[in-house]
This record gives structure tokens, C-alpha cells and sequence, in this order.
């Protein structure tokens, strides 16, 4: 366990927490004002990529292929809101839940029809295909740091938004009392569409982002789908601050953990009973650290008022 | 869709006698038709739906009847799982011990896990109990005696004082559809009785229930328990029907494949979920055989379903006028 | 003639608003106790205090000779404190009888019976369907109680709380919302009521509350500034200027 060593692991961490709290961010939003929970987000994420592989193919470039997959990105997320999740909005949870499930059969399914189920990849970007070297033997790819600083931009830029414009007042008002911001005259048809649509390009963002460095597959978006869940429960539903919070702790947790598990297991337990406890230990750790938090703290770590 | 009321003079051939016979009846005739036409694998595979059925009743009944939604169930029935697997690898095959002890284990773990879960409400209860349902995901992956990641084959089936029960195909048919019908039948009564009528108070309005002098919380624990003891009898059968013992089996996503056939079927009846089982299974079995990507159908049907299909496939049975 | 329930200097603060200030009140045997006091007086806190579903920062709550202020909402329920909510609480899925019927039931005591079919249990339904006749709604049992008029909602709240044979009643509002027949019919069957237990009535209908109170008493930001009868409160200055001054804008 070298110092090099840790520090690798904490920039990994914290990509993960970028990219879980791009996929978190409009997953709270679109929770917490419109009380919709979409299981289907998490193949936002997955289209985000496929579309970077597209417009990759398309343009021959990262830097041009960008904003394509972005709009694409959310073309379909609104796509997706007039044709299905609209008629969902006053349904209760679980309709909701059954019929962001069915999506994400389909979209699953949909992208192995279009692009095949082998893995797919899309090379790194231009200017950012070089490494930092940390030691004689190591080096971190620049890329991933620049992924972890557009994400921090992202945030900060997001954080504005919600705290600054007239835009953002409405999002929060509607977190915490979505029939007063109806009764006030605004248009809350037209501000889920918006906020839904702009949830969604967050996570096709997090997709395109993760296009370079990871494989593009049929269900990538699953498991992303309930860590980003996690980070929004201990984050406090509706809270962009609370997701950007429990997004780096869950990433830094999780990563850190599934490198150091084993070694920490070691200190207490015979090595044999080490390596079976510490990598399951590492699976578990954000789970607990999520049961834990809960029954401190109920609503999560930054509550958005009561409804 | 409570059971109750007033009136006992109710004829005997309303939807809610009517559908689960018809089930059932369904079902104990499988092996007849599979005899006939010599269609083994219409035998396993309602095999396989009644195994699964008996842990989607069982969600059921916390979730469509007492209003908890729990997202974590299929690790109920790994538990019953591996502990029908564990004990055979140390040579314990008699049903009198394996069985109480899957059942037993299940009853321990729902009682610990929902003692912390039902603190919490909503969204976050679902939340929590995935998470307790990962943790046990996770410690099964860790198992390294048992197979770990790729899970526990058994060299056998569950014996019954010496005679062949588990290892007969049609024997263990009726075993597990027996299992199903007693399983049914005992919540169908706990749902109508005092018990029940308190967890269906608590769901519809938990501060008018407290403000009866009920305090939920006892009662709904004890529904948990009862219902994570039922999902782990489903596990134990299972791993019989497979003869093999995997943590994929309480993997999140077949808990929210349970989630989905109850409220494919219709919530809180107890029957809605053996018909939400059986027609999740069928539809997948049915188009997966016409295309490779019958998953372009499938999703969409269950869209249509939330949309059109209101309280489910049960619903479209048993719609009354007025609602 | 020891009170039914005496609250002795309650306080409830949230965050540094202090909606309740070192209250004190009573409840006699047989009487119906009004209190009355302009919007955010405090009086759906103190119901809170009373009932159980909020804990006071101090003082205390004797309920039937008991000391009852660390005890829950159900707990304080068992001891015999029966309430009706502001906004209507019952099981609107349930039938008018099953509501009373579980309420029945939970008097009887604990609900870990988990075989015999309640629906059909006649030491429930006989019960349940006096208490509905009682209040009028002996020929709404099998309605879902969801699909109830305002005011038979409001009257089958009243039976969910008979139903627990109280020492007390507490009712919040009971009038809100309901036209003046209603109003009326539910003035009668409170005068009814009043044979079988003491009231604690929070109502904003003046007409109601002189024509029902034995006794009232005057809430205003937290404090009691009056207790009287109906014609010592009318008659009192500080209420009228506090108070009833301002009534034509309620």
C-alpha cells in the first residue's frame, strides 16, 4: 500500500464519483420534483456512450463528436419523455417503476440490435491521449483528469444554476412543494420537460465521457443505475448538493475499498479468510455505509425540506 | 382490493375464488398434459414457475397487501438456497432439518434486517432493503467453501424419510405446486384476519391506525418475517429443482424481477402474483423462442401493461365499474 | 372532582418560534372544554402535544391520574385518548364497518390473531355496526369509506373514536369544511357524545362552540389568556380585544 498507490486510487475514486454524480444530478432533480423515479436513467448513460461511439464514426473525431452525441443525448431523453415517462408522472411508484423497467429491456435490447453485443470503444480524444507520469514505472492518463475537471465544472456550473437562476428557484420550489409552483402559474408541464431533458443530457455527458476509457456494452448503464440511487438516498432526495457530496463519498469509498479491502482484512483475519472476506467486504462497504446512514439519518445526509 | 367485507353471504364464485382454483387447477393438470404428449419440459417449466410463484406470493403479500416495498426479497430466497446447499455439502439431506433451518434462517435474517428497515419510509425503505439484499449478494460471492462466485452444484435432492419425493419428477411437481397452495391459502388467511386487517389499516393511513392505540411497526415486522420465511421455503425448493446453488439468484436484478411480476399480476390479491409468475415466465418463454430479440417486444408490453392495464393482469379479470 | 386530563406548563418550540408557552389547561369529568383562538394561536401543536404525535420540550401531561407525557401517539391512544384529526384520517379503502371494526378490535387488544376471518366475526361487526348507527351511518356500512360525503366522513371519524370507548376526546376541527346542515347534524350527535365522555374541542365555528361549550378557553400566540364559560368569554374585554375583535377577517 505506497503512497503512489493511493493516490491513483483516490483520482480513480473520484472519477467515479464524477461520473455517478452526472448520472445522480438529474436523477434527484427529476425525483425530487417530479417524484418520478425512472429506473431508466441508467440507460441514458448507456445511450451517452453508444451515441459517442456513433458520432465518432461519424465525424472521425472526439472534439466534433462531443456535442453531436450531447444533442443526441438529449434528443432522446425528451424523446423518451413525450412518448412514455409524461403518462407516468401521476401515476404512484410502482407503475413507475414496472414501466422504466420495461425501457430498459427494450433500450438494452435495442442497442444490441443496432451496434451488436460485443464491446465497442471509442479512442482517446486528441491533446488529452498522454499520461502524467507519477513514478519511474507509473503514470495516470491526462484524460481521466480532464474527465474529473469537466465533471467539477459541470457541478459547479450546475450548482449555480439551481442556486442562481429563476430557472433553478422553480426546480427547488418544485422539490419541496411541486402543486404550490403549479398553483403560482408556472408552466410545470413545460419545467418537467425541461428538467427531464436536462437530466438526461447530464447522464448521456457521463456516457460520452466514459466512451474512451471503458468498454460501451448493453447494460453498462445497470449497475451505474443503483450506485447512482445509493448516492441519492444518502445524498437526501432532490439535493444537487447532497448528490455531488455521496457521489465523491460513494466513488472514493468504492474504489478505495475494493483496492485496500483485502489488505485491511489481512491486518485482522488469516490471509486464506482475508482474500474471501475483504473483496466481498468491498462490494458490501457502500451498502452499509448507505444502511448505516439511513438509520441515522432518515432522509438521507442533506434533506430537502418535508413533504 | 381488500378481501374483506361485510357481508358473508357472498356467492361462491366471485374472481377472487374463482381465479386462484382455476390456477391451481391449471397447474395440478400439467403433468396429465405432459404425460399425454410427452412433453418433459412443460414439466420443468412449471416446476419452475411454481418454485418462483411461491416467492412472488410471499412478496406479495408485504408489498401488494401491507404497502412495503421491498427490494431486496431474492435474498430470501438464496438464504433458503444455501441453506438447503450448504447443508448438503456436509452431508445433511433430510428435509426434516434442511427445511426448518432454510425456513429459519430466512425468519432471522427478515427479522434483522427489518427491524433496521422499517425505520425508515418510502423510497428510502426500498433503498435500504436493496441494501441489506447486496449484502448478503455479496457475503454469498465470498463463500469460498461453497463455491463462491460460481455458486454450489449438489450431488443430490432433499431426501423424505428414504423415499424419492425430491427426485421424481412428477412427485416433486406436486410437492412444490402443494407447497404453493399452502403457502397461498395460509396468507390468503392471515390478509383476512385481525393480523390483516391491521397491516391494510397501516397502509392506507398509518396516523389513523397509531391513533387506534396500534402501533404498526410490531405487526409489520412480524409480516416480514412470515414472508422472508415463505421466499426462503421458494429458495429451498429451488435449489432441489436446480440441484445447484448460485448467488445470482439474489442478485438485485431478480429482486426487481419479482418486484415486476407482482404488479404484472396485480397487487395485494395473492393470486394477481401466481398470475403475474406464471405470464412473466410464459411471455418470456413464449417470445424467446419466436426471436432472438424478443426483449424489443417484451419491454414495451410491459409499458403497455402500466399504461392501459390498470391493477395489472388481475385488473383487466376482475375489473369492477365504478373504479 | 379530580380532572380527566391536566396540562401543566407545556412548551413547544421550533427552532425560535415558541408556539406553545407554559400552558396549563383542564379537562373535567362530563364537561365539553372548547378551545378557541385565532390561526397559528397554536392550537393544532398543543392537540399534538396532547395526543402524543409531538413531545413537548417541558411540562407535563396527566391523563386519568397518569403522568402520560412520554408516551406515544398509540400509547396514549391505549390509555383512552381518543381524537379526530383536522384533516379527516380514515381508511378509505376499507367500508365504513371495517374502519369502525378495526377500531373495535384494536380497543380489544393486541391483533396478533392471525386465523380467524375478521370479516365475519360478529363480537366485531355487531359492535362496529352500533357505533356506525349511533352516528347516523347505520345505512352507509358497506360503502368504502373513501367514497363518503365530507360530513359522513367526518361523522365516521367520530365513530373510529367511540369505537376505543375513551375517557376523552379530543377533536380537531371537527366542523371544518362541512356545510351548515351538516354543521348542525354534527352539533346534535356532539351533544350525544358528551354523555359518554368529556371533549376537548378545538373549533373555528363560534355558533357551534357557544352552543356546545360548558366551558372555553381562549388560545392567542401560544397562551391561554381566558377560561370561562360561554357567557364570562363573551363578556371578557381582553378576549374580545384579542380575539373576537377579529373575527370578521377569519
Amino acid at each position: 500500500m505506497s503512497f503512489t498507490l493511493l493516490a491513483v486510487q483516490t483520482l480513480n475514486g473520484l472519477q467515479l464519483g464524477i461520473l455517478l454524480f452526472l448520472i445522480a444530478a438529474g436523477l434527484t432533480l427529476v425525483f425530487g420534483v417530479m417524484d418520478f423515479i425512472n429506473l431508466a436513467h441508467g440507460v441514458q448513460y448507456m445511450l451517452g456512450a453508444y451515441l459517442a461511439v456513433a458520432a465518432f464514426q461519424f465525424t472521425g473525431g472526439f472534439w466534433s463528436a462531443l456535442p453531436l452525441a450531447l444533442l443526441a443525448a438529449l434528443a432522446c431523453g425528451l424523446l423518451l419523455e413525450v412518448l412514455v415517462f409524461r403518462r407516468l408522472y401521476d401515476r404512484d411508484h410502482l407503475d413507475q417503476v414496472l414501466a422504466t423497467f420495461g425501457v430498459i429491456i427494450f433500450l438494452n435490447e435495442l442497442v444490441k440490435v443496432v451496434w451488436g453485443a460485443a464491446p465497442l470503444s471509442v479512442p482517446l480524444p486528441l491533446y488529452l491521449d498522454w499520461s502524467v507520469p507519477l513514478t519511474d514505472t507509473l503514470s495516470y492518463p491526462v484524460y481521466r483528469i480532464a474527465l474529473i475537471v469537466a465533471g467539477l465544472l459541470v457541478a459547479v456550473l450546475l450548482y449555480g444554476l439551481v442556486t442562481r437562476t429563476r430557472i433553478g428557484m422553480l426546480v427547488r420550489a418544485g422539490a419541496s412543494d411541486a402543486e404550490m409552483v403549479a398553483a403560482l402559474g408556472v408552466n410545470i408541464r413545460r419545467l418537467f420537460m425541461l428538467v427531464f431533458g436536462f437530466g438526461a443530457m447530464l447522464a448521456g455527458f457521463a456516457g460520452i465521457l466514459a466512451a474512451p476509457i471503458f468498454s460501451v456494452e448493453p447494460g453498462m448503464g445497470d449497475n451505474l443505475l443503483i450506485l447512482a440511487f445509493v448516492v441519492i438516498v444518502i445524498g437526501g432526495i432532490g439535493s444537487i448538493r447532497g448528490a455531488f457530496v455521496s457521489a465523491l463519498i460513494i466513488g472514493l469509498v468504492d474504489t478505495l475499498g475494493r483496492s485496500f479491502a483485502t489488505d485491511i482484512a489481512r491486518l485482522a483475519l488469516p490471509p486464506s479468510a482475508a482474500n474471501d472476506v475483504g473483496p466481498a467486504l468491498a462490494s458490501m462497504l457502500i451498502y452499509i455505509l448507505m444502511a448505516v446512514v439511513l438509520f441515522v439519518r432518515p432522509s438521507g445526509l442533506f434533506p430537502v425540506s418535508s413533504k | 382490493m381488500i378481501p374483506a367485507s361485510i357481508t358473508p353471504k357472498t356467492s361462491p364464485l366471485k374472481a377472487s375464488t374463482l381465479v386462484p382454483l382455476i390456477l391451481f387447477l391449471g397447474l395440478a393438470l400439467v403433468p396429465v398434459y405432459a404425460q399425454v404428449f410427452d412433453d418433459r419440459f412443460m414439466m420443468l417449466f412449471a416446476t419452475r414457475i411454481a418454485v418462483l410463484a411461491i416467492a412472488v406470493v410471499s412478496l406479495d403479500f408485504i408489498l401488494g397487501f401491507a404497502g412495503l416495498v421491498s427490494f431486496g426479497h431474492a435474498a430470501f430466497i438464496g438464504i433458503g438456497a444455501y441453506a438447503i446447499g450448504i447443508l448438503s455439502e456436509h452431508d445433511i439431506w433430510e428435509a426434516w432439518i434442511s427445511f426448518p433451518v432454510a425456513l429459519a434462517a430466512g425468519g432471522l435474517f427478515a427479522l434483522i434486517t427489518g427491524a433496521i428497515s422499517m425505520k425508515t419510509r418510502g423510497v428510502y425503505f426500498i433503498m435500504i432493503t436493496l441494501a441489506f439484499g447486496q449484502m448478503a449478494y455479496f457475503t454469498a460471492t465470498s463463500l469460498s467453501a461453497y463455491g463462491g462466485d460460481d455458486g454450489l452444484t449438489m450431488w443430490g435432492r432433499t431426501e423424505f424419510f428414504g423415499t424419492n419425493l425430491f427426485a421424481n419428477d412428477i412427485s416433486f411437481f406436486y410437492l412444490v405446486v402443494g407447497c404453493l397452495a399452502a403457502s397461498y391459502l395460509l396468507l390468503r388467511i392471515f390478509t383476512g384476519s385481525r393480523f390483516g386487517r391491521v397491516l391494510a389499516g397501516a397502509k392506507q393511513s398509518e396516523l389513523r391506525v397509531e391513533a387506534l392505540g396500534i402501533s404498526p411497526y410490531r405487526y409489520r415486522l412480524v409480516a416480514y418475517c412470515i414472508s422472508g420465511m415463505v421466499a426462503a421455503l421458494a429458495g429451498a425448493l429451488m435449489a432441489n429443482q436446480a440441484e445447484f446453488v448460485s448467488p445470482s439468484a439474489m442478485s438485485w436484478h431478480r429482486s426487481g424481477e419479482l418486484i415486476v411480476m407482482c404488479l404484472l399480476g396485480g397487487l395485494g390479491s395473492l393470486h394477481g402474483a401466481l398470475l403475474g409468475t406464471i405470464a412473466y415466465l410464459a411471455l418470456e418463454e413464449v417470445l424467446s423462442g419466436t426471436t432472438e430479440h424478443w426483449r424489443l417486444i417484451f419491454g414495451p408490453l410491459l409499458v403497455l401493461v402500466v399504461l392501459y392495464g390498470k391493477g395489472g393482469l388481475i385488473g383487466l379479470v376482475t375489473r369492477r365499474p365504478g373504479k | 372532582m379530580t380532572p380527566v386530563l391536566q396540562l401543566e406548563n407545556l412548551n413547544k418550540a421550533y427552532g425560535a418560534l415558541q408556539v406553545t408557552k407554559n400552558l396549563s389547561l383542564d379537562v373535567r369529568p362530563g364537561e365539553i372544554h372548547a378551545l378557541i383562538g385565532p390561526n397559528g394561536a397554536g392550537k393544532t401543536t398543543l392537540i399534538g402535544q396532547i395526543s402524543g404525535a409531538l413531545t413537548s420540550d417541558s411540562g407535563r401531561v396527566l391523563f386519568a391520574g397518569r403522568d402520560v407525557s412520554r408516551l406515544s401517539l398509540p400509547e396514549r391512544a391505549r390509555a383512552g385518548l381518543g381524537r379526530t384529526f383536522q384533516i379527516t384520517q380514515i381508511l378509505p379503502e376499507f367500508s365504513a364497518l371495517e374502519n369502525v371494526a378495526l377500531a373495535v378490535q384494536a380497543h380489544e387488544g393486541h391483533s396478533f390473531r392471525f386465523f380467524r376471518n375478521a370479516a365475519t366475526d360478529p363480537s366485531l361487526n355487531d359492535k362496529a355496526a352500533a357505533i356506525l348507527a349511533d352516528v347516523g351511518l347505520g345505512d352507509r356500512c358497506t360503502e368504502p369509506a373513501g367514497q363518503l360525503s365530507h360530513g359522513e366522513k367526518r361523522s365516521l371519524e367520530l365513530a373510529l373514536a367511540l369505537a376505543l370507548e375513551p375517557k376523552l376526546l379530543l377533536l380537531d376541527e371537527p366542523m371544518a369544511g362541512t356545510g351548515p346542515a351538516e354543521t348542525e347534524r354534527l352539533t346534535e350527535l356532539l351533544k350525544t357524545v358528551k354523555n359518554r365522555c368529556p371533549l376537548l374541542l378545538v373549533e373555528h365555528d363560534m355558533a357551534a362552540v357557544f352552543e356546545l361549550a360548558d366551558r372555553i378557553s381562549v388560545l392567542v400566540y401560544g397562551e391561554i389568556i381566558a377560561t370561562g364559560t360561554p357567557d364570562q368569554i363573551r363578556a371578557s374585554k381582553e378576549v374580545q380585544s384579542a380575539y373576537l375583535g377579529e373575527e370578521d377577517e377569519t
